[in-house]
């Protein structure tokens, strides 16, 4: 039987949660006799193969790309797990969600609206290639745009947390995680 | 300014004793003279009976019928609940608004009026209604709000807006109100005339274990909704150690679409009062409060006059009746605007002088309420009916009604029916004919036991209303097939979101996901798996939630997945998009940022 593949990606997130996912140190190895991987960036497939058992989706949605991927994750996968604190909350970049678009985009680039240190940006121009996905009105968790089935907290959620929770979904047992690894303070 | 605040703080804490367990009284007291209890008027009241300002400021902050901010001299309160919806208050609402050019939470510029909506007052069946200061006006309309404004503008003395009184004591010189009793229907035990004093001298012929025995023996149950045996409550009190026991009665008639106890507090009073008497005797209590909801306040001077002739009468005071040693005194106590003091163990915070917080159970109020004192509480109904028991003997009573229930119970009818009111049937009454003695007809669905109670269908018409199968402290509200379902349980849940005393993290945040997932069906915007999700959620709030509010509330929504599931799975379509939650709309959320760029999505 083939093995049971396995997806991930980072959108409005840090990679912190995927380098969690490595800091599983040597059962990586049993990982891979485990499940095949397919689009992630660990092994730098861009486009999905074919069906997923997990999705593993890190960081929330910040623009049009990340809903994009994040949509087709829901379409390829059969479990998607929000992983960390920005895939359930919007994490750090919802920071932003108390302050209008404009205004955000002014900080960043503008010289003459800024108020931090000066960049230089004479022309105050801000960026707007069509490469350029378009930034959403605010950071969504992942659960407001598309269905997804199971949290994993922490930022980054501990590896032996990840480990944990991929054996249990793979080999069919129910995700019952003790409470040391899912505690935060 | 404040040396008159500081004067009048002095004297309103003086005639309460300097006691902060009465702030209820004091704040009231200093709202209804100044027309809120300001931050200095805090720091006075708690300077005055020795506390500190946050016990002060816990209590303002709590009740709807305080204020710290200044109010209006006159304070239009429109009863915002199901039935007056029902009954145009939207319509009244916006004549108000334009009539006073302002908006709901607002004051008139001059200072004058402020406008506020307020949960259920208790008028559901002369709806829409509405509280203007103490004073009672019912069946609004339009132009009775255009017409109230105008003279309000030129006299501000809401009692000038009383037109023709209601009748029995509603045209009582102390009451004066037009409010009208709809007594229906007439039973046997409450709605029919007893004698001062006809039970209470049966009691004291008998020891207080063998009118507990009684009361155990007429098998009856509280009235207020949870149905609890009244004598067995008694027994645990009576057994309580302690040397000072309370007795409290629950006139904080909350529940949406309940009016019965406003009837008897206006026509029957006497024999509520007499109840508690015989409640007095038999665990050994000298004090009784009556705990009256604010909406009634108009009731009060009544109330007090109909305790002045007790005590006249020898029924209250030292020796009640010639009973050496047995003394038994009654006061009232004021509440603010709060539904959750409806649950007995807010209603002692409040008598307290607290928030109206629920407190930890155990221990029950039996062994420690009321200022740590062994307490019962009843509703006003069941002192009646206890009255009634001593009066005539427990067999008497004990053959009306069901096995499980006996005796007669007060129904609030209100709705979509010909004759709205109060009803006292025998418990065991078939819904349908309940609907058959309202006038109700296309009868789609019947609220029992109000918000927190549940909404049944036609296949549920047959079934009797007693404990055993549909519970109800007398709430009935009847709807038509014309009535949306959803959107009534949407008004309900914003209820007891607005409600929810906040103590508890699955009340205080579960409702709010529970309306707002309701609002998302509703609004088109249902995915497939949401009803699971809020009988799951409804699940979690019932069983973590503290106090009865939280473990009802999810009702309005779980009882209506559970009988009027195709009016719901009608509303959930699949998404729109592929994939995407049928809430998260991809246009909106990218429309900021195309109009930054000046450009479209390359995806559209």
């Amino acid at each position: 039987m083939a093995k049971p593949k396995v997806a991930t990606t980072s959108l409005a997130g840090c990679f912190g949660c995927h380098m969690s996912l490595l800091d599983i140190d040597e059962r990586i190895l049993k990982l891979v006799e485990l499940v095949d991987f397919d689009k992630s960036p660990v092994d730098d497939i861009k486009e999905f193969t074919g069906r997923c058992a997990v999705g593993l989706i890190e960081g929330g949605c910040a623009n049009e790309e990340n809903v994009r991927v994040l949509q087709d994750f829901r379409r390829h996968c059969d479990v998607l797990i929000s992983v960390g604190d920005c895939a359930i909350n919007g994490g750090i970049p919802a920071m932003r969600n108390g302050i209008a678009l404009m205004e955000c985009l002014q900080e960043a680039y503008s010289t003459d609206h800024r108020l931090g240190p000066k960049v230089h940006n004479p022309d105050n121009v801000i960026p707007n290639d069509p490469e350029l996905p378009l930034l959403l009105d605010k950071v969504y968790p992942c659960h407001e745009v598309v269905k997804i089935d199971y949290h994993l907290p922490g930022c980054p959620p501990p590896a032996d947390t990840l480990w944990e929770a991929l054996v249990a979904l793979l080999s069919d047992k129910p995700v019952a995680l003790p409470y040391e690894l899912i505690k935060y303070d | 300014m404040s040396e008159t605040l500081a004067s009048a703080i002095r004297e309103i804490a003086q005639a309460c004793g300097n006691d902060r367990s009465r702030m209820m009284d004091i704040v009231e007291a200093v709202q209804a003279k100044f027309g809120c209890v300001s931050s200095e008027a805090m720091d006075l009241i708690a300077k005055q009976v020795s506390t500190h300002r946050v016990e002060v400021e816990s209590v303002v902050s709590f009740y709807a019928f305080l204020s710290e901010q200044p109010k209006g001299k006159v304070v239009i309160r429109l009863c915002d609940d199901i039935i007056d919806e029902m009954k145009g208050s939207e319509s009244v609402a916006e004549a108000f608004r334009q009539e006073l050019g302002i908006d709901f939470g607002q004051t008139t510029p001059d200072g004058v009026i402020t406008l506020e909506k307020t949960p259920c007052i208790g008028m559901c069946d002369q709806a829409p209604a509405a509280l203007i200061n103490n004073e009672v006006i019912t069946y609004l309309s339009g132009d009775m709000a255009r017409e109230i404004v105008r003279k309000l503008k030129k006299d501000p003395d809401p009692k000038k807006l009383i037109g023709r009184l209601g009748d029995g004591n509603n045209a009582h010189d102390l009451v004066r109100s037009m409010v009208h009793n709809n007594i229906r229907l007439a039973g046997e035990v409450v709605f029919s005339t007893m004698a001062s004093g006809a039970g209470l001298k049966n009691a004291l012929a008998m020891t207080p274990q063998e009118v507990i025995r009684d009361v155990k023996t007429a098998r009856l149950r509280g009235r207020g909704g949870a149905g609890f045996p009244t004598g067995m409550k008694w027994d645990f009190t009576r057994q309580a150690p302690g040397d000072k026991k309370y007795v409290l009665c629950n006139a904080d008639e909350g529940e949406p679409g309940t009016f019965k106890d406003r009837v008897i507090l206006t026509e029957k009073a006497d024999m509520m009062f007499e109840g508690m008497a015989v409640a007095g005797y038999a665990i050994g209590a000298d004090t009784g409060v009556v705990y009256l909801r604010g909406e009634y306040a108009y009731l009060r001077a009544l109330l007090e006059d109909a305790l002045a002739k007790r005590r006249n009468a020898g029924l209250l005071g030292n020796d009640v009746m010639g009973k050496k040693g047995f003394r038994f005194d009654i006061r009232i106590q004021m509440g603010a605007g709060a539904y959750i003091c409806g649950e007995e163990t807010a209603l002692i915070s409040s008598c307290e002088g607290l928030r109206g917080d629920p407190k930890n159970r155990p221990p029950f109020p039996a062994q420690k309420g009321y200022l740590g004192c062994p307490t019962v509480v009843n509703n006003v109904e069941t002192f009646c009916k206890v009255a009634r028991i001593l009066e005539h003997g427990p067999g008497w009573f004990a053959k009306m009604g069901s096995e499980g229930s006996s005796g007669t119970k007060l129904l609030s009818i209100s709705g979509d029916c010909a004759k709205p009111g109060v009803y006292e049937v025998p418990f065991g009454i078939k819904v349908r004919e309940v609907l058959d003695l309202c006038g109700a007809e296309d009868t789609a669905a019947v609220q029992v036991g109000g918000p927190s109670g549940q909404m049944i269908g036609m296949n549920q018409f047959g079934d009797p209303i007693c404990y055993e199968h549909l519970a109800t402290g007398g709430s009935v509200m009847v709807f038509n097939s014309s009535r949306d379902v959803l959107k009534i349980a949407r008004k309900f849940m914003e209820f007891f979101v607005e409600e929810s005393c906040g103590f508890c993290t699955p009340c205080r945040v579960g409702n709010v996901l529970l309306k707002e997932k309701l609002d998302d069906i509703i609004n088109g915007k249902g995915a497939a798996g949401d009803l699971d999700y809020l009988e799951s959620l409804g699940a979690t709030v019932k069983a973590a939630s503290r106090c009865g509010l939280g473990q009802t509330s999810p009702n309005p929504i779980v009882t209506t997945i559970k009988n009027f599931r195709s009016a719901y799975e009608a509303k959930i379509k699949a998404p729109a998009e592929e994939g995407l939650q049928p809430t998260f709309d991809i246009h909106a959320a990218l429309s900021t940022a195309e109009s930054i760029a000046g450009r479209k999505s390359v995806h559209t």
